[in-house]
């Protein structure tokens, strides 16, 4: 019987660990699948999915393991030789060429030689027989996604694959298309054709999938069957338990006064790759800390910016800050009215590298020198000022230098980050908003820099804490909401919310992000 | 396969040395080509680096061949520095040239050098004027300024072929594409120094470098507004976080370089021709793109980078009369020259280190 369930598996990958440089991707993870299985990885951004999918397909090289396809070890050292082996990819972003028809695309792709003509009358018996219908006559450019998906799909088709890795396929589909998406990958997988899919949408999953491998810091966590889990299950897997309730002294009041009060903000995204932020409300009083959940790319940035002021608002009151609209205004006005923007990235974003940190503290403070007495200060910078001001920042926020003013790129990026953080609580902001505060700095520095944070509502500012990390959120806010797709969910006092409560709205589907209609 | 990875802290002796291992490379590989072309190495490098400065009227050639090269380049360390790529310098030289020409040929009796002054005026409102297209272009639709400055400098070519073909031919000049000779006021003449006289063809225009090199020095390391365009070239981000406005700075300095390059057309124009003709530029504003950068987008720097291209350009000449190597083969030199800085400037900011596939 054993020697059975053996023959079953198609695809076995044994203890693939990756580091890049320090940073360990994948450790030790094992994923068996069985030919026509649908196996859903599933794992937080960040998780380790991506980079183990592109070690299958040959993309990466794994340091440490072994991949065995049909009981047989074989080395994957390019997507050729992936494909050799019968495993096709869809990449999240496609590779096609615009100028160029479905045939063409898919011609120049090919391993094997085959005439044009042939190729032509190919895609349109595999386009019937799979009901994925396109005309490959035509050009990619005029295809919708959900078409350009389907010529990816094709052209894995082409090889005959026998396992077919699907990168969340689903996050640029809109719900009908999904749904055909879905009709295709069981017929694929009822012929006999294995599917390694990869999302973060727990719905989908329960639905499509046989088996679920969840991924957790680089590290497999756990296998479930599908079939017998619930959202709930996979949510707190994928989470992982163990939240630390460090709870604060103080008790929540709601006698504060608002701080920052946002009202129905819309914003259409700027290129296919955005968000589009629908609809979104929230509102924070002071000295209170409202943390925003969600997984990487669903509309944080774009929220970021609104509330910054690097992007303005269509109407001046979506934007409230001591109930005086202010969302017309732009980030020089907030920084002076006290919202301090601190952004995910340390370097290019906040700070400039080649820059020394004088030159740093300049760049978000210069306004300062606006309307003084002498005109000519007005266009000049004055490297002494500054200087004095960053050594201050530096001193005071025990920032650790190589040399007396050093460039920002000679810092390392908890130090760098403690910079950030000074440099902006130097403007004793009313508001400030962090984006990923503690993202790849070590534990020293997060726990210090989070103590800052909980020090700061404590001085009655308000802070708003966008973050992916659940721990951190749980750790520090007193409300909490999810952003998922450009939606953003209920504000919910912390304590009414857990941590799979959390993993539920950041997976789910986003028409329905009231927390009364998905738990 | 290998790939380029950036080196934590760039050497600062490599600043200095690296362009001497450059130049001796250039050397190594140009003795290696003329002598497989049959001339002699060691006469044609001295003509080529050596001749310009044989004689003092020699030396002073170089600075009049310089000063539209580091006039432009002075104003496309600009651009380049904030990240915005003005290729069409030439075409704004051009233009700038075209315009205050036009202006001068209005007043053929005027003697007073106001009239230079207007001109020099007009030059850069001519030429600010020719790069504000790429500028709007780019600022309201997202147009590419590299093609949109590139084909405007044959649309320019075609424009004053054009002109001086048609409207402001001389009717005097026997049927040659030429334009009256400008007024007196119109001219820069060259310097006499006392006892000596002439020294070739060393004229006032020179003054501008005078004056260009440290303003702009200022203007990048000490003002707000070459703080924006550093910042913005560097961590476009980051100047987003800072509040600076991205379009203004990309159309301030669009018309800056722009009005520099008319700058130097006009310079060009009245102190070595005195009058238009259809090729005022020698791919000046072309040239100028290689001087910035050899300069290291530094206006020290663009002055000695100026002198030295303008060294093996007329080193060039030299060696094409004296030596009748044709011009085609000298350009393949300059060519290398280029190769082996830019290259040691790219391996001074990164590392080659090879993957093995395996």
């Amino acid at each position: 019987m054993a020697n059975r369930k053996e023959l079953d598996i198609l695809f076995k990958a044994t203890k693939i660990s990756k580091s890049f440089g320090d940073f360990k991707a994948n450790i030790d993870i094992d994923i068996s699948i069985k030919k026509g299985e649908i196996h859903a990885l599933l794992g937080e951004n960040g998780a380790g999915k991506s980079t183990l999918v592109k070690i299958f397909y040959g993309v990466l090289k794994p340091d440490f393991g072994t991949i065995e396809v049909n009981n047989h070890i074989v080395n994957i050292s390019s997507p050729k030789s992936a494909r050799d082996n019968g495993i096709g990819m869809v990449f999240q972003h496609f590779s096609l060429f615009p100028a160029l028809t479905v045939a063409e695309n898919i011609f120049i792709a090919l391993d094997k030689k085959i005439i044009f003509k042939n190729l032509i009358s190919e895609i349109s018996s595999l386009s019937k027989e799979w009901e994925l219908f396109i005309d490959p006559m035509r050009l990619v450019s005029e295809l919708s996604v959900g078409e350009q998906q389907r010529v990816e799909i094709i052209r894995c088709l082409m090889q005959n694959p026998k396992l077919l890795i699907m990168d969340e396929p689903t996050s640029v589909l809109t719900p009908q298309e999904i749904e055909n998406l879905f009709k295709i990958l069981k017929r694929l997988s009822s012929s006999g054709c294995s599917i390694l899919y990869i999302s973060h949408k727990l719905e989908e999953i329960i639905e499509l999938a046989d088996q679920v491998t969840i991924l957790k810091s680089g590290k497999c966590v756990s296998t479930l069957n599908a079939k017998t889990t619930s959202t709930k299950e996979l949510a707190e897997t994928m989470v992982g338990k163990k939240i630390i309730k460090l709870k604060k002294s103080s008790v929540i009041d709601n006698s504060k006064n608002v701080a920052l009060e946002v009202i129905n903000l819309n914003k259409i995204k700027d290129n296919n790759f955005g968000i589009t932020l629908k609809n979104i409300n929230l509102k924070i009083n002071y000295g209170e800390i409202l943390g925003v959940a969600g997984i990487a790319g669903n509309g944080q940035i774009e929220l970021m910016e609104m509330l910054s002021g690097e992007a303005i608002c269509e109407n001046n009151d979506e934007i409230l800050l001591d109930n005086i609209p202010i969302g017309a205004t732009n980030i020089t006005s907030r920084r002076k009215l006290g919202i301090e923007p601190i952004p995910e990235e340390r370097t290019l974003h906040a700070t400039v590298p080649n820059l020394a940190m004088n030159h740093n503290t300049f760049l978000t403070y210069y306004y300062k020198y606006q309307n003084t007495k002498n005109f000519f200060s007005n266009f000049l910078i004055n490297p002494q000022n500054s200087l004095e001001e960053s050594n201050k920042i530096i001193k005071d926020n025990d920032v650790r230098c190589p040399e007396p003013n050093p460039l920002a790129n000679q810092l390392s990026g908890g130090n760098l980050q403690k910079f950030i953080l000074g440099r902006s609580m130097a403007n004793d902001p009313k508001v400030a908003i962090f984006s990923q505060p503690t993202w790849g700095v070590d534990i020293g520095a997060a726990t210090s820099i989070r103590q800052k944070l909980l020090n700061l509502s404590q001085k009655g500012k308000a802070i708003i804490l966008i973050s992916q990390d659940l721990e951190e959120i749980f750790e520090l806010s007193d409300k909490v909401c999810v952003i998922n797709n450009g939606v953003l969910s209920d504000i919910l006092s912390v304590n009414e919310m857990s941590a799979s409560d959390v993993g539920l709205l950041m997976g789910a589907n986003v028409n329905n992000l009231k927390k009364s209609e998905i738990l | 396969m290998f790939t380029f990875v950036p080196r934590d802290k760039v050497s600062k002796n490599w600043v200095i040395v690296g362009p001497l291992v450059s130049i001796f490379f250039t050397i190594f590989f140009g003795l290696l080509i003329f002598t497989f072309l049959g001339y002699d190495p060691l006469e044609t490098l001295y003509q080529v680096f050596m001749s310009p400065f044989s004689r003092i009227d020699r030396i002073s050639d170089i600075f009049v061949k310089a000063c539209p090269l580091i006039i432009i380049g002075c104003g496309l360390m600009l651009c380049f520095r904030a990240n915005i790529w003005n290729i069409g310098a030439e075409g704004q030289f051009i233009m700038g040239a075209l315009l205050a020409g036009s202006f001068a040929l209005l007043f053929p009796d005027v003697e007073t050098k106001f009239l230079l002054l207007i001109m020099l005026v007009i030059g850069f409102i001519g030429g600010a004027l020719w790069a504000f297209i790429p500028a709007i272009l780019k600022t309201k639709l997202n147009v590419n300024e590299i093609l949109v400055s590139l084909m405007l400098v044959y649309v320019a070519m075609l424009f004053i072929d054009f002109i001086v073909r048609g409207p402001l031919r001389d009717p005097m000049s026997f049927g040659f594409p030429l334009t009256k000779p400008y007024p007196e006021g119109a001219l820069i003449n060259k310097i006499p120094f006392p006892g000596i006289g002439f020294l070739g063809q060393l004229h006032y225009g020179i003054l501008i470098i005078l004056l260009l090199i440290p303003l702009s020095w200022i203007f990048i390391n000490k003002t707000l507004g070459g703080f924006k365009i550093t910042v913005l070239g560097s961590a476009p981000k980051a100047s987003k976080f800072a509040g600076f406005k991205e379009n203004s700075i990309t159309t301030t300095v669009l018309l800056l370089s722009g009005g520099l390059a008319g700058v130097a057309g006009v310079v060009e124009v009245s102190a070595n021709m005195g009058q238009l003709q259809p090729e005022v530029s020698f791919g000046y504003g072309f040239t100028a793109i290689i001087v910035a950068f050899l300069g290291r987008l530094n206006p020290v720097g663009i002055f000695f980078a100026g002198i030295t291209i303008a060294t093996v350009k007329l080193g060039a000449d030299n060696a094409q009369m004296a030596m009748g190597i044709p011009k085609v083969v000298t350009g393949l030199f300059e060519g290398i020259l280029l190769f082996f800085l830019l290259t040691g400037e790219t391996l001074q900011k990164y590392q080659i280190k090879w993957n093995k596939v395996k």
